[in-house]
């Protein structure tokens, strides 16, 4: 029989974090630090209107770009966050998930050749979702020393007469790093020079514990080169849901929306008629899950300190990104090894590009109780790690 | 900084400080003064257990007791609430707006337990018209804690 699979299919990487997972789906027993979605239900009252749209028989397609009521939502929200003024009936695009919106930028974008600028450790699908798109991706290698934000002269650095896109993944998985209004000036400034059009991943925007999070579509002259990506999935805790939005110049969203016309057709319509709801009336509790996500935060660095491990302080999303270099072994190996000894799961490094080696993802969508059982194996590993190196 | 304490050990009366401290990312001694000092402002009433008796072999009775009454001269509502919360077996006493007056729980050993303290200490009180009781047959949810069933992780063990 011929080969039924396609060169280009065949040849993407399959995922870090499913290897390791085959692994952890073993494990009875195991605690669990691994997971990329939020440990809260969504509200009662968004599930309460998603069950009231089926009530009602509200089962049938919504138009390609989604409910207009939704997409107004959504442009207000956008306001009050301080975003661009967006235009719901042409400039916001309701999709499966942000997952779809990425992947509707690539495509709607990329000739075959075009480069994409891609920060990493990062999220793992801007890789596959660029070669898919005809791009080829162009990696930077992020730095602990800058706290994982992208420097502008690494992003000189990495442009090329065919850099087209630079996807901006913040506030960051797996890294929990934040770019702050002077890091975006910089990079705003030489994505301009260089006429670039940035891929805007702000899906962790609600979760950012300084100051709120800055878009670098609000900064001068960034809304008509900036596609902003954002959902429901991490402020609302609706990761089932599949729900999440892009926004951005009507020239590229028609073409997105064209795109998710042909292969989605529209988002779940439940879905939408749950989010509304969220959005009208979910602000207190976004409030609510992002303080608790904060003082989990604030107990884990606490605990990194007292038992040494080196990691810089992150101010977003909800992971820490300790360095366990100290130990001498890869990334997989001490996530291996913390599984089998200790029976905690936490994620390579590695899983998020080659230059998170060194480091593992510890997610806080846990309950502090939760963490104190894990943190305690941790620390009962990295013990056992350091008195076998001084032996 | 009172408040952010107040919502943390709502639900937690028994955190540690120095734990309670590093999630607020406030200084440990501050918060312990902080907390003497509404305790003794009467803000913090008390530290308890939230108890779910349906689970243990010791049996208790609740009971709602609508109220109704002529407030007195002077005096309105305040002391006829304390002729009835001075009994210790009541558990909460509230003024209410509406068809009532007072919203009375009570707790007892028994239902007769119960019908006894209406029928003779509460309804011949002077100033009492009328009582209504209402027995609590299942509790669901108390203190914000929803007793029904237990919170458990369905997530996948490992998600990007």
């Amino acid at each position: 029989m011929r080969n039924p699979i396609a060169d280009k299919v065949s040849s993407l990487k399959s995922s870090g974090i499913r290897k390791f997972f085959d692994i952890v789906s073993e494990m009875k027993d195991a605690v669990s630090l691994g997971v990329g979605e939020p440990d809260f239900d969504t509200p009662w009252h968004v599930r309460d209107e998603g069950i009231y749209s089926l009530e009602k028989g509200r089962t049938f397609y919504t138009s390609n770009s989604g409910l207009l009521a939704l997409r107004e939502e959504i442009a207000d929200y956008l306001v009050r966050k301080d975003c661009p003024q967006y235009n719901p009936r042409s400039e916001v695009l309701i999709t499966v998930g942000g997952s779809e919106a990425i992947d509707l930028a690539c495509r709607a974008m990329l000739n075959p050749g075009d480069e994409v600028i891609i920060p990493e450790p990062s999220y793992v699908s801007y890789v596959p979702c660029t070669i898919m798109a005809g791009g080829k991706p162009v990696i930077v290698n992020l730095k602990a020393e800058n706290d994982f934000r992208l420097q502008p002269q690494e992003l000189e650095a990495a442009i090329t007469p065919r850099s087209k896109l630079l996807i901006l993944p913040y506030p960051n998985n797996p890294t929990g790093a934040i770019m702050e209004r002077g890091d975006l000036e910089g990079i705003a400034e030489i994505v301009e020079k260089h006429d670039l059009i940035v891929v805007s991943d702000e899906i962790y925007a609600e979760l950012s514990y300084n100051e709120p999070h800055v878009s670098i579509a609000s900064l001068p002259g960034m809304r008509e080169r900036t596609i902003l990506i954002n959902g429901f999935s991490k402020a609302f805790a609706m990761t089932g849901w599949r729900l999440g939005y892009a926004c951005g110049p009507q020239e590229i969203l028609s073409q997105m929306t064209k795109l998710h016309q042909y292969c989605i057709m529209c988002a779940p319509t439940t879905s939408q008629y749950a989010a509304i709801e969220a959005l009208k009336h979910g602000d207190d509790d976004v409030v609510r899950m992002r303080d608790a996500y904060n003082e989990r935060r604030r107990f884990l660095m606490h605990e990194f300190r007292r038992m040494g491990l080196p990691c810089f302080e992150p101010f977003g999303a909800f992971y820490v990104f300790p360095d366990i270099s100290e130990f001498g072994m890869d990334s997989e190996t001490f996530c291996t090894e913390l599984l089998q000894k200790e029976k905690v799961a936490v994620v390579p490094g590695t899983a998020f590009g080659d230059c998170g080696e060194g480091f593992v993802r510890i997610s806080y969508a846990y309950s502090i109780e939760n963490l104190k059982i894990a943190l305690a194996r941790l620390e009962k590993y990295i013990t056992e790690l350091r008195g076998r190196s001084q032996s | 900084m009172r408040n952010r304490i107040l919502k943390a050990i709502e639900h937690d009366g028994r955190v540690d400080i120095g734990e309670l401290a590093i999630r607020l990312g406030l200084d440990e001694t501050a918060v312990a003064n902080e907390m003497s000092e509404m305790e003794k402002e009467g803000v913090i009433c008390g530290y308890f257990t939230l108890i779910d008796w349906d689970k243990t072999d010791s049996q208790t009775v609740t009971a709602l007791i609508e109220v109704r009454c002529t407030p007195q001269r002077g005096q309105g509502f305040d002391n006829i609430a304390e002729r009835i919360y001075k009994y210790p077996e009541v558990t909460s006493v509230y003024l209410i707006s509406g068809g009532f007056d007072f919203l009375v729980t009570l707790e007892g050993k028994t239902l007769k337990e119960v019908a006894t303290f209406v029928t003779d200490k509460l309804s011949v009180q002077e100033s009492i018209l009328s009582c209504a009781t209402h027995f609590i047959l299942e509790k669901y949810k108390e203190h914000g804690t929803i007793l029904a069933k237990k919170y458990e992780d369905e997530r996948m063990l490992i998600t990007p």
